[in-house]
């Protein structure tokens, strides 16, 4: 069962970050506006030929 | 005149010369109009930033001010073919936003704990049916008490904070049993842990958390939404004000912006932009939307005006009141403090379900660990006994069993151009038996319209266009039946009187009687048309008497008889004449009405009414209606509604048609069907697993199971709202048919209708 010291914190520590990544994404207001986003991806106007 | 516009209200100064503003957008549909728009600005020379909330259609504009203004931004946009709005924030749509942030964070903190400590959950329910050493469960009861308990510190605040103010001021609501179940959940766990005992809790109390927030999210967001949608429709409605300034020059400013003692020119055909009285000229108002009153009464130099009341032919200039005592805003606003007092009382279902089971819960733990305790068990499992009676009635289901049908239901009313105000007007739209209805712009539509029955179509044409030149209300009314939407070429409209124009190489004349030669008696009042105004138009030897009045809505009779047939008694109540009132109560078939009511007379009327133990909707549109909309049980304003009326609403109904109303009973209803029946399935529920629990035989593992699967039941039973409620096909077309109305006539009948129909026509899918 020794493996547990080093799978039990990695778990942790996955689920930690993928916390601190929701919490970042609703602190930079990506959720403010869901429907724009997903047309924003549309136009390709930056793309420069 | 030169006319400035003035918006500095609306617009947010920041440092170093910059300054921002929001601005609500019409007519944005698609993924073009994003780049249009904020390119479109951000090539305007000062301008920072432009950003476009798709979402919630608002445009935000950051700028340096030196450079470029607000009002010429607006003009921009109007330029690449947008109406944009000046938007305020309200405070209560602020609040919601920061509180939703808040339950985000603690829906992500509760579901992170959730799954760590189910992942080991899981491997101690398996290693307790296999191999595992005593000493690893330990390890991992520890482990998830490490990430529970922080955790459940944390995303359980909404609950604590609520579940404390219900107890300081001695209630209970669905709160107070929630905090008691996980409190009690995670202490029972550690001390299990502390023992080494094979049973923890830590996965129940958690999950149950994540569930709870999960249904109150969602329960925000649907009335986010709606508040997002209501904020545009009203900053698309606000008027603006022709204020006079000291040189006596015009400057353009939204009506919030006005202070006491502004003097305001309000122009024919104008909205009184506020209270206050006349410094000089002289016309007739239509107070129909302040007091419901039909008939124009005169006015002059000193007479008291009310906001939301039209002018008639003259030009008025206006002193802005400080709200006075006496006035008849001031009388509303008494009336209204009282009637909301009065309304609190009411309590809802949930908090009523909540008074009813939280005692049986308390009591059957209490009673578990007396029997326990006679029956000869030890205090530690008498008393682990009774905490998972608790854990397993914690009321998970019953706490999502109105939410989840209250969201799916304010989604079927905002599809039907229903906009509710406030979260629990479903559960009361579903009691009533009684609906009261104002009449002028309720029953009634808010704008006259021309009675064509008897007038010759190619003349009604002519009469129409020449219309289009005049400012005058009645001509308004007229100039909308106008196929041809371009102005005779020099008509010129004499003050007061009417306008005149050559048509055909022939004067034509359209006004008052006198103006076309005709002498007073020759109008015909006939008995029929003394609720309509008259409107004269001659051209070519012939000359024609228009009659103006107020139509009802198009399917009013469709929808009183409807409303009749599901057992509602209908009653009319009004401020208007007992002659107006009459007829439109007879066409509709209801017996019961009353004219002539003063705010405080319709109150009281109401008042009595639910004396007798009826409970009654109301429905209401003027300034004379808002004490009576807030002291009715449930309420509902159209769209067209005075701003405080709309305040006080319950919802909010769009479009000309009278349908929403009845759909609104109808959702309410079969809502209310659903939220019982989820109340009837978590009891069921509770009734088969209490003896498990009393019995001591609740492990871990069926408490996950059992409280998972009430959940998802109710939701699942909530979600069939979806399919019990088909949107009913009159409703769609009504709506769409109301836009297409609009289309036909070419331009939006108005700057105050088009906005509003457009967005009806958005609502449906």
């Amino acid at each position: 069962m020794n493996v547990l010291i080093y799978l039990v914190p990695m778990a942790l520590l996955l689920g930690l970050t993928g916390l601190a990544g929701f919490l970042w994404t609703l602190k930079s207001g990506q959720y403010e506006d869901l429907d724009g986003a997903a047309l924003r991806i549309l136009p390709d106007d930056d793309i420069t030929t | 005149m030169a006319e400035t516009l003035d918006l500095s209200s609306f617009v947010e100064r920041g440092d170093a010369g910059t300054a921002h503003i929001t601005l609500a957008v019409d007519g944005v549909g698609c993924a073009g109009c994003i780049r249009k728009i904020e390119n479109g600005l951000t090539k305007l020379p000062g301008i920072i930033d432009a950003r476009l909330n798709f979402t919630q259609r608002r445009l935000a504009v950051d700028w340096r001010d030196n450079e470029i203004d607000a009002a010429t931004i607006i003009k921009a946009l109007a330029g690449i073919g947008y109406q944009a709005h000046p938007f305020a924030p309200e405070r209560a749509e602020a609040d919601e936003s920061k509180q939703a942030k808040a339950l985000l964070k603690c829906l992500a903190v509760a579901g992170f704990a959730a799954m760590n400590v189910m992942l080991l959950s899981i491997s101690v329910w398996s290693g307790n049916v296999s191999d595992m050493t005593q000493e690893t469960r330990d390890l991992f009861h520890w482990l998830s008490a490490l990430i529970a308990l922080p955790a459940a510190a944390y995303a359980g605040q909404p609950f604590f904070v609520s579940a404390w103010r219900a107890l300081r001021t001695r209630q209970l609501n669905m709160d107070v049993p929630i905090t008691v179940g996980v409190v009690l959940a995670l202490g029972l766990s550690v001390d299990e842990t502390a023992t080494h005992a094979a049973h923890a809790y830590f996965d129940s109390a958690i999950m149950l958390l994540f569930f709870l927030l999960c249904g109150r999210y969602l329960d925000l967001a649907m009335r986010r939404k709606t508040r997002v949608f209501a904020g545009n429709l009203a900053s698309m409605q606000a008027e603006f004000a022709h204020r006079l300034d000291a040189k006596g020059e015009l400057i353009r400013l939204p009506v919030a912006a006005l202070r006491p003692g502004d003097r305001v020119l309000v122009r024919p055909g104008e909205v009184i932009p506020a209270d206050g009285a006349i410094l000089s000229g002289s016309s007739e108002i239509d107070d129909s939307l302040v007091t419901g009153e039909t008939i124009p009464r005169a006015v002059g130099a000193g007479a008291t005006v009310y906001a939301g009341g039209i002018n008639g032919a003259g030009a008025l200039t206006v002193a802005v009141a400080a709200a006075g005592a006496g006035t008849l805003v001031d009388e509303v606003e008494r009336l209204l403090q009282k009637a909301i007092e009065a309304k609190s009382r009411t309590v809802r279902l949930a908090d009523r379900a909540a008074r009813l089971y939280a005692p049986v819960v308390h009591a059957t733990a209490a009673l578990t660990a007396i029997g326990w305790l006679v029956a000869g068990a030890s205090f530690h499992d008498a008393i682990v006994a009774a905490i998972a009676v608790l854990i397993i009635t914690c009321p998970c289901a019953l706490a999502l069993a109105i939410p989840a049908v209250q969201v799916v239901a304010a989604g079927q009313l905002f599809r039907s151009g229903v906009i509710l105000n406030c979260g629990d007007a479903v559960e009361r739209l579903a009691v009533v038996d009684t609906v009261v209805f104002d009449k002028t712009g309720t029953l009634t539509l808010p704008d006259p319209a021309v009675d064509a029955a008897a007038i010759d179509t190619e003349l009604l044409q002519r009469a129409a266009r020449l219309a289009l030149s005049s400012r005058h209300p009645l001509a308004t009314a007229l100039a909308r039946r106008a196929r041809e939407r371009v102005p005779y070429p020099r008509a010129v409209e004499e003050p007061g009187q009417g306008v005149r124009a050559l048509i055909d190489g022939e004067e034509a004349r359209l006004g008052s009687a006198i103006f076309c030669g005709l002498a007073d008696g020759d109008t015909p009042p006939t008995p029929r048309d003394r609720e309509a105004s008259c409107i004269v138009f001659k051209h070519g030897g012939r000359t024609v008497v228009i009659p103006i009045r107020q139509s009802l809505r198009p399917d009013a009779v469709a929808v009183t008889q409807a409303l009749k047939a599901r057992g509602l008694n209908l009653i009319v109540l009004s401020g208007d004449r007992p002659e107006a009132v009459g007829p439109v109560a007879a066409r509709l078939g209801m017996r019961e009405w009353l004219a002539g009511l003063m705010p405080a007379e319709k109150i009281a009327v109401i008042e009595l009414l639910q004396a007798q133990g009826r409970r009654i909707l109301m429905v209401g549109d003027g300034l004379n209606d808002a004490p009576a909309l807030a002291a009715a049980h449930a309420s509902l304003s159209p769209i067209t509604a005075a701003h405080l009326t709309q305040a006080h609403a319950d919802a909010l109904f769009l479009g000309e048609h009278l349908a929403p109303v009845l759909r609104a009973v109808v959702v309410a209803r079969q809502a209310r069907s659903l939220m019982r029946q989820n109340l009837v399935l978590t009891v069921i529920y509770n009734t088969l697993a209490v003896p498990f629990a009393v019995a001591g035989l609740v492990t871990p593992l069926i408490a996950a199971v059992a409280m998972s699967g009430s959940s998802i039941l109710v939701t699942l039973n909530a979600l069939r709202a979806r399919l019990a409620m088909p949107r009913q096909p009159i409703i769609a077309s009504t709506l769409s048919a109301a836009a297409k109305a609009q289309q036909s006539v070419g331009e939006p009948v108005s700057q105050k209708i088009g906005p509003l129909a457009r967005a009806s026509a958005e609502l449906v899918p």
